[in-house]
């Protein structure tokens, strides 16, 4: 087990992948000579080319485009939007080509493309900037999407994201870039899409989210067992497929459950993740599933309105307190 | 249709600025660069956050055009690089300032930031975080001025980068093709982040992509405040005169990072030397203008040194003002999602 940052284990994975497969190449905004917006490519020119490492315009359709053709040409590639909130200027690529592909034309054409990028909210980013809009792709059949958490599963999900036959949507949290954790040794290591993991383990309400949600889940968590209240808690890790039994089993244990994400609330993830805890455990359930989510606002600038407007671990106990009361 | 349309003066007697004029720009292109130079300070004081972006070297840009239009009849809209160009609408110093921190005060209540100043009442549309963004807007606000019947002009100011956005080719079709008044200033400052124009296109001729859609353009020396001025007189009275759309590709050069964080990390290294940026820091825009001031005899070293101490202390008074303003109520939080 090696120790690395979040963004390394990005790296890592596109690193180990581009090794193994000479088809995967990655393109966008500044990936190459300009070593990443983030630093998450740096190095990658250096070490596979300008062949594989494209460097691209500002043009977001052309991207996507690029990504897409190349694709459904036989090639793999990794594009990266800078931010998922520039990624809007390609929604047609995205959901009228990208996702529909393999279906429109019978199974006759795959589509093995990843698009990744940070996502995420904070830092006074504010209006255009600070955006959580995963739900978006996962409404639209024909994506996978990975929203991981740990070092270890941006890396292990990124290669199977990569190794995957279909379009897949991979949002990394820009606030999660700096975090540590464990990666595995083996350079065949990968998760497998549609497995939950259980971060915690307790028995008196389920709470689930995905990326950084999680954290402050853990934290409530922490907050929470000190008055010996014991959550469980559990990382999605890919929101489509969606493991809604590791939820349900979990639901069935604990008959609370609270759903966490930064995005807005409005007809979204956790709006999603609710109906399907009533579908699959409505029976099991002592309470109405809460719901912690960021507020139906674009995200506001100034510092004390953007921490009202963003979702705290505070916000999560208190949530399950409601639905422990 | 002839790549530069519009009839170059002979012995520029188009482009003279009175000497009042040159002065009241000198000022308002030293309070800009003052502005910039105070806000990195502040953002390591975390006052100011998220994405900020300076306008040094590019000042010209500011006071050579705005000051020539009829605010607020006249509209305009552009980037993220945006302080320069509300200060050159009249925004005070104490709104932007208040805005960059977040303030109740602040031209946009602190709703908005660095990226998203805004004052519709001076003719200010807004500064946008998307690159392309302003230039589809644009196309709609010339639509209006003309629908209205105005003289009015739309100025859209936009980078070399956003020149490789669809949107932005669809937006200028549009406007050549209803013929609207719309002056785009492209604002080539030769790089797009780390990304120079000639790693970003296979046509580095920007006025030729304007008159691909319909459009006359020229281009203009952005460092110099004559040349700035000169050219958007020539494509103000075209504008006004003809009713349709003129293109300024205005050369030049920003003297800072891209952003905060391209200075932090020093990422700039990985595309511009020191060298470069010295022999641009030549052609400062408000050195040059300086000099000529003084070679012409049109302004004493007393009056340059009491400009210097006047800007300075508004850009001091807008801090404090700033500092000393309230945050936006939280009870703010879901007002003005709707009308
Ligand atoms: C659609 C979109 N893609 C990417 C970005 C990120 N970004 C912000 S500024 C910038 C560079 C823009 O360069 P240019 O248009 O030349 O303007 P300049 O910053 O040089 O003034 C980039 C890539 C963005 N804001 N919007
Ligand atoms: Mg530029």
């Amino acid at each position: 087990m090696a120790t690395m940052r979040y963004l390394q284990a990005v790296r890592l994975a596109m690193t180990e992948e581009m090794e193994r497969d000479p088809n995967v190449f990655l393109c966008g905004e500044e990936v190459g000579q300009y070593q990443g917006t983030y630093r998450v490519t740096e190095g990658l020119l250096q070490k596979f080319g300008a062949q594989r490492v494209v460097d691209t315009p500002i043009s977001e359709i052309g991207i996507a485009g690029l990504a897409t053709g190349a694709a459904m040409a036989g090639l793999r590639p990794v594009a990266e939007f800078m931010t998922w909130s520039f990624a809007l200027e390609a929604m047609d690529q995205l959901v009228n080509h990208a996702a529909k592909i393999t279906y429109m034309s019978g199974g006759r054409i795959h589509c093995p493309v990843v698009f990744r990028g940070p996502a995420g909210v904070g830092t006074q980013l504010s209006a255009q900037h600070s955006q959580s809009l995963e739900s978006w792709y996962a409404h639209t059949p024909g994506f996978k999407v990975v929203l991981p958490y740990t070092p270890s599963d941006a890396r292990g999900l990124l290669k199977s994201a990569i190794r995957d036959d279909s379009p897949v949507i991979f949002m990394e949290h820009a606030g999660l870039y700096g975090t540590s954790g464990e990666v595995e040794d083996d350079p065949n290591f990968t998760i497998p899409f549609g497995q939950a993991a259980i971060r915690r383990a307790g028995k008196h309400c389920t709470l689930v989210s995905y990326s950084r949600g999680v954290q402050l889940c853990m934290r409530a968590a922490d907050r929470l067992a000190e008055e010996g209240v014991e959550c469980e808690v559990i990382d999605l890790r890919t929101l489509v497929p969606l493991d809604i039994d590791t939820v349900a089993a979990s639901v069935s244990r604990t008959h609370h459950a609270v759903v966490v994400q930064e995005e807005w609330k409005n007809v979204s993830m956790g709006s999603e993740i609710a109906a399907r805890i009533y579908e699959n455990a409505f029976d099991e359930l002592d309470a109405p599933v809460e719901r912690v989510a960021g507020a139906d606002v674009p995200m506001p600038y100034a510092k004390n309105l953007e921490r009202a407007a963003i979702p705290t671990d505070i916000d999560v106990a208190a949530a399950v307190k409601r639905t422990l009361a | 249709m002839a790549r530069t349309a519009a009839k170059q003066p002979e012995n520029n007697e188009v482009g003279s600025i009175a000497p009042a004029d040159l002065i009241k720009s000198y000022r308002l292109m030293l309070l800009i660069r003052r502005f910039e130079e105070s806000v990195y300070q502040k953002f390591h004081e975390n006052k100011i956050g998220g994405y900020l972006h300076r306008y040094d070297g590019q000042e010209a840009l500011a006071a050579g055009i705005i000051s020539q239009l009829h605010l607020p009849g006249d509209m305009i809209l552009c980037t993220y690089r945006d302080h320069a160009h509300a200060l050159a609408c009249g925004t005070p110093a104490r709104a932007v300032m208040a805005e960059l921190m977040g303030r109740a005060t602040g031209c946009a209540g602190g709703k908005g930031g660095s990226m998203h100043l805004i004052d519709p009442e001076r003719g200010f549309m807004g500064g946008d975080g998307i690159v392309g963004g302003p230039v589809p807007v644009a196309l709609g606000v010339g639509f209006a001025l003309k629908y209205r019947n105005t003289s009015n002009v739309c100025v859209c100011y936009f980078g070399d980068g956003a020149m490789n956005q669809g949107g932005v080719h669809e937006a200028m079709n549009m406007v050549g093709l209803y013929k609207l008044p719309v002056l785009f200033i492209l604002e080539n400052n030769q790089f797009a982040m780390g990304t120079s124009v000639q790693r970003s296109t296979g046509q580095p001729d920007f006025v030729l992509k304007a008159n691909a859609h319909g459009i006359q353009g020229e281009k203009a020396d952005g460092m110099s405040l004559f040349s700035v001025h000169d050219a958007a007189e020539r494509a103000l009275h075209h504008i006004r005169t003809t009713g349709e759309a003129y293109f300024l590709e205005m050369d030049c050069y920003r003297f800072v990072g891209h952003g905060i964080g391209d200075d932090n990390t020093k990422g700039w290294t990985t595309y511009r030397s020191e060298e470069d940026i010295e022999q641009w820091r030549k052609r400062d825009p408000i050195h040059s203008l300086k000099d000529y001031l003084i070679e012409r005899n049109l302004l004493s070293a007393q009056k340059f040194e009491e400009i210097d101490q006047e800007v300075q202390e508004e850009v001091k008074d807008s801090i404090s003002f700033a500092e000393s303003s309230p945050e936006p109520p939280l009870d703010s939080l879901y007002d003005h999602l709707y009308s």
